[in-house]
C-alpha cells in the first residue's frame, strides 16, 4: 500500500441507468483523519456513488481503491471486511432484529460479539436506551443512530454516512456533529452525504459539490461558499446572481 | 422440410397459448402487484366450466364461450380480490405468495368435487369441425408443405390481437395508468379521487379474463383423453417462464418468450430421438418449460427483474431458551412414548408419518420462518434423502441415513448455487421449477423408478435398536424429531440464527457489515435440505419405500402451508403443519368420496383465512393466552405484533 494513499479515492467512475448518465468521470479523494462532505441536489448522483463505492453498484467505467488498494471488482461484504461501512438514506436496519441484535449480527461477522460490546456502541451513538426494541418500532431519528452504530461495529477506516441527520432534531445533530468529529479524530474517514448544508459546511474539512452526475466543485467550506457554480446548481441562476 | 415445418406451426400455436396464459399473469402483477400462482388454476376452471355447459347442458357454444370468458371469470376474479387480495395490501411478499398457493389448492379441490368422476370423459370438441367430424383446415405451401387447422389459426390470431390490444391500452387509456398507480400508493390514489379498490378490481377482472381465454383456447387441443385438473393447471403454469422473460412487467418480450418457449418444446417433441432411455425424449419435453423458467431466472440480471413486492416488517422469529428447548423435546418424547403405547395400528403410522412430515417441516422453518427464503421443492429433498437410503446396503442401515442426508444437503446446496441473488417470489419460482425438473427427469422417469412401483426404503437398522414394529419405529421418529427441534432452537438462538433473520431483512446491510449472502444461503440452504432428507429416510422408512407420487409439487406446497398456518416460524407449527398433512388424509378415507380434496381444500382455506397474519395459528394471541403449547415457542406479545403491522 503507498504511504501517501488516501483512505478513499474515487477515480473516474462513471454509472449509466439506460440512456441516463447518473455518474460521469466522478473523481475524489477522501483522506483519514476528516470529514469529507459531498453535497448535491436531489438526483445529483449522491446516493449513486456511494452504492459503486460500497459495492451494491457496479461501474461501468472508473476505479474505487480504499487505501491505495483497488477494491472496484470486490463484493460489497468483501469491502465491510477491508474496513468500509456506510449507511442508508433509505434505512436498511434488521428490522425484526432489537437494536442490540442488530449490532451483533455485525460484531458476529468479526468474531467478538457480545451483549455489553454492542450496548456500549449503542451508548456511544446515544440510543442505548433503545436496546431491546425491534428497531422496526423505533423512530426515525433512533433507528437511524442504531444504523450508525452498527456501521462502526465493524471499526471502519472510511465510513459513508447517507444523510445521517434526516429525523434528528436540532440538539441530536448537533451532538451527531461532534461524534463525526471525534471518529475522525480516531483516524477514520468519514464522507458525509446530507442536506443540511450549514452542518456540512462546519464539520467538514474538504466539501465535493456534485450536480448531474458530474463534480462541479471541490474545496473548502469557504471555497464552496463563494462558489459561483455551487450557488447556481442550489439556487438557480437568476438568485444566486441577485443574491450574491 | 414438412416436418420442420409442421412443428413450427405448433410451436408457434403452443407458444400462442402460452403467451395468452402470460400476458394473463403478467397484467395482474403490473396492476396488481401479485403474483398469482393460482393463474393455471383459473384457466383449469374456465374449461371446466365451458366443457360444462356446452357439452353437458348443451348450451350453444357462442353463449358458453362468452359466458366463461366474459362474465365467469370477472366474477371470480371480483371476489377473489374482495375476498382474499384486499387484505394482502402491505403484507409481505411470502405472504401473498402463500395466499395465491393457497388459491391455487383450493380450486384444484374445487375442481376435484366436481369433475373428477373417472366414468366420464370430459373432452371439448375441435373448433371449426365440419358436420362429417373433420377439423376444418388449410394447406399451406403444396404437397411438402403444412396443414394448419382453423382452430390452430385462430388461437395465434386471438394472442396476437391480446398482445397488441393490451399493449395499446395501457398506453393510451388512464385506466391503465390508474391501474399502475394503484400498485405504487393505493392510499396516494384514493386522495386522488380514484376508488383504488375498484381499480385494482379491473386488474384481476383483466387477468382472470385472460387465464379464462387461455383455458378455453386449451381444451379442445388436449385431446380424447379428456380434461384433467392436474395436467390442466401444471400446462397454463408453463406460462410462467414467459412471463419472467418479460420480467413480468413487459407485455411484448413475454410475448417473445411465449413463442421461443413454444417452439422449443415443439422441436423437441418433433427431433429428440424417442428411444432412448425408453423415453428420455418425453422426459425432455416435459420439463423444457421448467428448465427453461430455472434458466431465465437464472440468466436474467438480478436489477432487470421488477422488485417482487415489499416485505413487510413484522416482529423476530422468538428466541427459545436452552431450558424450553430441552424441556418441550422431553415432553415430545414421552407423549411420543404414551401414543406408541396406546394407538392403534392405523394411529401410529400416521403419528409417525406426521411426525417425519414435521422434521421436514422443521427444515421449513429454517429455510423459510428464520431466513426468509420460500422453497416449493422440500418434498423434493425428501426424496432424495429417501431415495439414498433405499439404494444404499440394503435400505435400512444407519450409515444410509447419513449418507441421505449429506447428499440431499448437497443437493440443497447446489440449487442454493444458481439461485443465490434470487430472493422472494424469483427463488420460489426457481425452487418450483427445480421440483418439477426433479419429478419429471428423475422420480416420474420409468428408467429410475418403474411407473407406479416405489423403491423400498427399510425401517433404521440402528446399532442398539431396530425398530421392526410400528411401535418401536414411531418411537425412533419421535427421537428424531426431538433431537431436529432442538438443533432448530439452537440454530435460532446461535449467532447463524442471528444471520439468517438479519440475511432476510435487509440483504443490503447484510453486505455492508461484511458478511456474505452466498455464503450464508447455501449454508441455510443444505441444512435445511439434509434435514428434508432425514425426513425423507423416517417417512419412507415408515411406509415401505418411496415413489414418485410421495415428491409431487402439490405434496410441497399442502406441507409448505399447513406448516405456514401453524406457524413457520415456530417449532410446534413445524411439527403440527407435519402431524396435520398426515391426518388429513386419513380422515378423508371417512368422508363422502364428493369431498374429494379434503387436504388440499383444508390447506388453502386455513391460509386463506389467516390472510396476513405471519405467525399463523400460533401467532394468535387469543390462543396463546389460552392454551400453553409444549414447545414454548410462541410469540408471547401478540398485541406488539399488531401495533408493528400497524405501523407499516
Amino acid at each position: 500500500m503507498p504511504p501517501d494513499a488516501p483512505a478513499l479515492r474515487v477515480d473516474q467512475v462513471s454509472v449509466r441507468f439506460g440512456g441516463v448518465a447518473a455518474l460521469s468521470r466522478v473523481s475524489l479523494a477522501a483522506g483519514a483523519g476528516a470529514v469529507t462532505g459531498l453535497i448535491g441536489p436531489n438526483g445529483a448522483g449522491k446516493t449513486t456513488l456511494f452504492n459503486v463505492i460500497s459495492g451494491l453498484q457496479r461501474p461501468d467505467e472508473g476505479t474505487v481503491e480504499l487505501a491505495g488498494r483497488d477494491i472496484t471488482r470486490q463484493g460489497p461484504h468483501r469491502r465491510a471486511r477491508l474496513g468500509l461501512a456506510r449507511t442508508f438514506q433509505r434505512l436498511e436496519l434488521f428490522g425484526t432484529l432489537s437494536a442490540t441484535d442488530n449490532i451483533r449480527v455485525a460484531l458476529d461477522s468479526f468474531g467478538r460479539s457480545t451483549e455489553r460490546s454492542a450496548v456500549a456502541l449503542l451508548e456511544r451513538v446515544g440510543v442505548a436506551r433503545e436496546a431491546n426494541a425491534p428497531v422496526s418500532t423505533l423512530p426515525t431519528g433512533s433507528a437511524r443512530l442504531v444504523e450508525l452504530a452498527r456501521s462502526l461495529s465493524i471499526n471502519p477506516q472510511v465510513l459513508l454516512l447517507d444523510e445521517p441527520c434526516s429525523g434528528l432534531d436540532e440538539r441530536e445533530t448537533a451532538a451527531l456533529g461532534e461524534l463525526l468529529g471525534s471518529l475522525a479524530a480516531e483516524g477514520r474517514s468519514v464522507v458525509l452525504v446530507e442536506h443540511d448544508t450549514e452542518l456540512v459546511l462546519r464539520i467538514c474539512s474538504v466539501v465535493h459539490v456534485l450536480d448531474f452526475g458530474e463534480i462541479i466543485a471541490s474545496g473548502t467550506p469557504d471555497e464552496i461558499r463563494a462558489n459561483e457554480a455551487v450557488q447556481e446548481a442550489y439556487l438557480g441562476r437568476r438568485q444566486a446572481g441577485g443574491g450574491a | 422440410m414438412s416436418v420442420f415445418l409442421s412443428f413450427t406451426v405448433l410451436g408457434i400455436v403452443t407458444g400462442a397459448i402460452y403467451a395468452i396464459s402470460a400476458t394473463g399473469l403478467v397484467v395482474t402483477y403490473t396492476t396488481t402487484g401479485v403474483f398469482n400462482f393460482a393463474h393455471g388454476a383459473v384457466g383449469m376452471i374456465a374449461a371446466f366450466s365451458y366443457w360444462q355447459l356446452w357439452q353437458a347442458w348443451h348450451w350453444p357454444f357462442a353463449l358458453a364461450l362468452a359466458f366463461v370468458v366474459l362474465i365467469e371469470a370477472p366474477l371470480l376474479a371480483v371476489a377473489v380480490e374482495f375476498g382474499l387480495m384486499r387484505r394482502l395490501h402491505g403484507a409481505s411478499v411470502e405472504r401473498s405468495l402463500m395466499v395465491t398457493l393457497g388459491l391455487l389448492v383450493i380450486l384444484l379441490g374445487t375442481a376435484t368435487i366436481f369433475w373428477s368422476s373417472p366414468e366420464v370423459i370430459r373432452s371439448v370438441p375441435a373448433y371449426f369441425t365440419s358436420a362429417d367430424g373433420s377439423v376444418g383446415s388449410v394447406r399451406l405451401f403444396g404437397n411438402n408443405g403444412v396443414t394448419i387447422e382453423y382452430q390452430q389459426l385462430m388461437i395465434v390470431v386471438v394472442a396476437a390481437v391480446v398482445a397488441v390490444g393490451l399493449g395499446g391500452f395501457f398506453r393510451k387509456f388512464r385506466l391503465g395508468v390508474a391501474l399502475r398507480a394503484v400498485v405504487d400508493d393505493p392510499e396516494l390514489v384514493a386522495m386522488s379521487g380514484a376508488r383504488p379498490f375498484r381499480i385494482s378490481q379491473m386488474g384481476w377482472a383483466l387477468g382472470f379474463i385472460m387465464a379464462a381465454l387461455a383455458g378455453v383456447l386449451l381444451a379442445p387441443l388436449v385431446g380424447q383423453t379428456g380434461l384433467t385438473a392436474d395436467q390442466l393447471t401444471l400446462l397454463a403454469l408453463n406460462g410462467f417462464a414467459a412471463a419472467v422473460v418479460g420480467r413480468l412487467r413487459n407485455l411484448p418480450m413475454t410475448f417473445v418468450g411465449a413463442l421461443v418457449l413454444g417452439l422449443v418444446t415443439q422441436y423437441c417433441v418433433g427431433y429428440l430421438p424417442g428411444h432412448i432411455n425408453g423415453g428420455l425424449a418425453s422426459v425432455l419435453t416435459s420439463v423444457v418449460p421448467v428448465v427453461f423458467l430455472f434458466v431465465v431466472l437464472v440468466v436474467i440480471p438480478a436489477a432487470r427483474l421488477a422488485p417482487a413486492g415489499r416485505l413487510a416488517s413484522r416482529l423476530a422469529p422468538k428466541v427459545v431458551s436452552r431450558r424450553q428447548s430441552i424441556a418441550g423435546a422431553v415432553l415430545v418424547i414421552v407423549v411420543g412414548s404414551l401414543v406408541a403405547g396406546v394407538a392403534g395400528a392405523t394411529a401410529l403410522a400416521t403419528v409417525s408419518q406426521g411426525l417425519a412430515l414435521g422434521i421436514v417441516g422443521l427444515s421449513l422453518v429454517l429455510l423459510v420462518g428464520y431466513a426468509g427464503q420460500v422453497s416449493l421443492c422440500q418434498l423434493t429433498f425428501m426424496g432424495i434423502g429417501a431415495f439414498t437410503m433405499g439404494k444404499v446396503s440394503g435400505g435400512d442401515s444407519w450409515w444410509g441415513v447419513i449418507l441421505a442426508v449429506v447428499l440431499s444437503g448437497a443437493v440443497g446446496a447446489v440449487v442454493a448455487l444458481p439461485a443465490l441473488r434470487l430472493r422472494g417470489l424469483y427463488l420460489a419460482l426457481a425452487t418450483f421449477a427445480f421440483g418439477e425438473v426433479a419429478y419429471s427427469a428423475f422420480f416420474d422417469n420409468s428408467s429410475v423408478i418403474s411407473d407406479g412401483e416405489s423403491i423400498n426404503v427399510g425401517r433404521v437398522r440402528l446399532p442398539f435398536m431396530h425398530a421392526v414394529t410400528d411401535r418401536a419405529e414411531l418411537i425412533e421418529v419421535v427421537v428424531a424429531v426431538a433431537l431436529c427441534a432442538l438443533l432448530v432452537g439452537f440454530v435460532r438462538r446461535s449467532s447463524f440464527g442471528r444471520r439468517l433473520v438479519a440475511m432476510s431483512d435487509s440483504p443490503a446491510a447484510f453486505a455492508t457489515v461484511g458478511l456474505s449472502a452466498a455464503r450464508t444461503k447455501m449454508a441455510v440452504f443444505s441444512l435445511s435440505a439434509g434435514m428434508a432428507g432425514l425426513g425423507g429416510v423416517l417417512y419412507a422408512g415408515q411406509q415401505g419405500g418411496i415413489g414418485a407420487n410421495d415428491v409431487q409439487f402439490i405434496g410441497s406446497l399442502t406441507l409448505l402451508l399447513f406448516v405456514a398456518i401453524w406457524g413457520i416460524r415456530t417449532i410446534t407449527g413445524a411439527v403440527l403443519g407435519g402431524l396435520t398433512a398426515a391426518a388429513l388424509p386419513v380422515l378423508q378415507t371417512h368422508l363422502p368420496a364428493s369431498l374429494a380434496d379434503v387436504t388440499g381444500l383444508a390447506a388453502g382455506v386455513g391460509i386463506v383465512l389467516l390472510g396476513r397474519s405471519p405467525d399463523g395459528i400460533l401467532g394468535m394471541g387469543w390462543l396463546v393466552d389460552r392454551i400453553r403449547l409444549p414447545l414454548g415457542d410462541q410469540p408471547s406479545d401478540f398485541t406488539l405484533v399488531k401495533d408493528v403491522v400497524r405501523a407499516t
